[in-house]
């Protein structure tokens, strides 16, 4: 299972890239194993408002519905709109081309809250 | 690997390999536009003297289709063929163990299926005047009784078509109940375990979804459930015994913190076959109960036949109901049964009576039955469920180690661990031992879900053998080779392993006979 050094990751399976002054994020290597093939990404629309924890969309796979969740708040700045073709890219290249989408966050220092690489690699090794 | 058979059974059993595929046939069975030849036909007109009109004479030329449509071209002889061998490849109730949990597939008594096509019944027409169909509506008057007496409720519309309309109905006699009270409530609260048909049920009635998590224990978490309470909660709709097969022992705590900020109980009666007879919803607090026929009270699923959702009520809510109802008159009006609409109806829900056959099946079930009998049912179905999880609790994990009630949920994550099989290929293998998958992934909140549901009808003897069967199949995949058989499972049927993700992911929903036969 990847966990790449350098992302910040939620307990609810996102990771988070710091890019500039935006958060680019995605789901892990580890969830998209557990959905199964995805076959479907409800993307949140750009200009949204998300709290952290709120709903970002939706990743349906063959064996269920799954919510994305914010990992912070903030506002939805870009979205990997290639998934609406493509689904399939969020289990085979979960960190770089099954990006989900971009946030402007209200909060700089937020990802402080979140995970590290061997944070996160304890959660599922749990 | 095919040569392993190292089971004996210890008693022949009903099903089990007796039926194991493939029932009939090595290959898929060809569609009808496969099997089409031009100028086949299946029909004859009868011929009637009534001269011929051409097409053109009867249709403006902007109606027409610039050519035929392209319909299959078969013989009856063909025709009949076809759709005798996909029936004989149909795994059915009637046919063997059918353990999908959630779903209640216990086996439909051929009794129910004799009343329900008797002409008196089946041959009248549902726009007849009530005094010609007196026998009809004392039917219908009777299943709504003995619904409410089951349910602990006053009174029930027998219209909603199913599960499912019997949900939305619900909500919007919560809606109805709300707005007569001069309240606009935007939130609804389900479980996390719940079955996904609520939340979709929840949006559709314009509410919005609220989830409680469940604790370690599997039941709602009453703490949870209470910081989510306020007076923008319409109501809450449970399962009980919840989709973890748990009977929710708070409930009495849980619809007391939901009636104190006005919020209304929704029972969801897709699990009714674990306490039918034994407890009632109404007694729990509840203040709206679907109850699906198809399931409990044995009448077909899915393409057996129209299903059907009774909704019932407590006395507050019986204004609202749908109408018309089938009504009892007062003594010495004439006719003893009618129609009757309250103005506070939220109106019809179905065309008619509802389906009503299905209706009459589910009369006959109870009556068949009666009360002891319904216990009878409960009883037996939370016994033969707990024998299975009892028995394979050393094979597969036991996520929630306690009592179960009607069905149980296992899981494949350990044996998904250590050999790479998961709960699909074990699902995928069992078919090829003569026995239906059990549920798979669900409830989300097991992970490599098994949901087992025996229900009351299976015996002991068959129980074994499905026990056998899974354990066999566990015991597969520590085999050198094991765990690439399951995965490519199942090896046996007509139709092997379907690729579900590429099905969802390039969607076609129609048939092109040029493009998918290739003509």
């Amino acid at each position: 299972m990847q966990v790449p050094d350098g992302l910040h990751y939620s307990t609810d399976h996102e990771w988070v890239r710091q890019e500039g002054d935006k958060l680019r994020i995605g789901i892990t290597d580890y969830a998209q194993d557990a959905l199964g093939d995805v076959v479907f990404v409800s993307l949140p629309e750009i200009g949204a408002h998300v709290d952290a924890q709120g709903v970002l969309g939706e990743v349906e796979s063959t064996k269920s519905v799954s919510e994305i969740y914010a990992p912070v708040a903030g506002e939805v700045v870009a979205v990997n709109a290639s998934l609406s073709q493509a689904p399939e890219q969020l289990n085979s290249d979960p960190y770089g081309e099954g990006w989900i989408c971009e946030i402007a966050p209200t909060d700089p220092d937020a990802v402080a809250g979140l995970l590290d690489a061997a944070g996160y690699s304890e959660l599922i090794a749990s | 690997m095919t040569d392993v058979v190292t089971d004996v059974m210890p008693e022949p059993a009903a099903g089990g390999r007796a039926l194991s595929a493939p029932l009939m046939g090595r290959d898929a069975e060809p569609t009808l536009f496969e099997l089409s030849q031009p100028g086949r036909r299946s029909w004859q007109l009868r011929t009637t003297g009534v001269p011929e009109v051409s097409l053109e004479d009867l249709v403006p030329a902007e109606h027409r289709r610039p050519a035929p449509p392209g319909l299959a071209e078969v013989s009856e002889r063909d025709l009949v063929g076809h759709f005798t061998r996909l029936s004989h490849r149909q795994f059915s109730v009637d046919l063997g163990a059918y353990p999908l949990g959630s779903c209640t597939m216990k086996y439909n008594p051929k009794i129910c299926d004799a009343v329900a096509v008797l002409p008196g019944l089946a041959d009248v027409h549902p726009g007849a005047p009530a005094s010609c169909t007196q026998g009809w509506l004392q039917l219908l008057v009777e299943l709504e009784q003995q619904l409410c007496e089951i349910t602990g409720m006053a009174a029930a519309t027998l219209q909603p078509a199913a599960g499912a309309a019997g949900e939305l109905t619900g909500l919007l006699l919560m809606r109805a109940w709300h707005d007569a009270h001069g309240q606009t409530r935007h939130k609804v609260v389900i479980p996390d375990s719940a079955h996904g048909t609520n939340p979709a049920s929840v949006t559709l009635g314009g509410y919005e979804v609220v989830t409680v998590p469940s604790d370690a224990r599997g039941c709602v978490d009453l703490d949870a459930l209470r910081a989510v309470l306020d007076e923008d909660v319409a109501g809450i709709m449970l399962t009980n015994p919840n989709t973890l097969g748990l009977f929710e022992e708070d409930i009495v705590a849980i619809a007391a913190a939901v009636h104190e900020v006005g919020g209304l109980l929704y029972y969801d009666g897709a699990n009714l076959n674990a306490i039918v007879g034994v407890v009632r919803p109404g007694d729990m607090g509840f203040d709206i109960v679907h109850l699906n026929l198809h399931k409990t009270f044995a009448t077909p699923h899915g393409g057996g036949g129209p299903g059907a959702g009774p909704v019932a009520v407590s006395q507050r809510l019986v204004p609202y109901l749908p109408g018309p109802r089938p009504t009892r008159l007062a003594d010495g009006a004439g006719d003893r049964y009618g129609w009757s609409t309250t103005p506070e109806s939220i109106g019809r829900v179905h065309s008619w009576h509802g389906n009503a056959l299905v209706l009459a099946r589910a009369l006959t079930y109870l009556l068949v039955h009666g009360g002891d009998g319904l216990k009878q049912v409960a009883q037996l179905a939370v016994l033969n469920a707990n024998w299975l999880r009892t028995r394979l609790s050393g094979t597969y994990d036991v996520p929630y180690d306690r009592p179960c009630m009607h069905e149980c949920v296992l899981s494949a994550s350990s044996l998904k661990k250590s050999t790479g099989v998961r709960a699909l290929d074990v699902a995928k293998r069992l078919l090829e031992e003569g026995f239906h998958s059990p549920t798979v992934y669900f409830p989300l909140i097991v992970d490599e879900a098994l949901m087992l549901e025996p229900t009351e009808t299976e015996s002991l003897q068959t129980l074994e053998a499905l026990a056998t069967a899974l354990e066999k199949i566990a015991a597969e995949a520590v085999e050198p080779g094991g765990a690439q058989y399951a995965a490519e499972a199942p090896h046996a049927t007509p139709v092997r392993r379907v690729d579900e993700a590429r099905a969802a992911r390039t969607l076609v929903p129609t048939f092109d006979a040029r493009r998918d036969v290739g003509s």
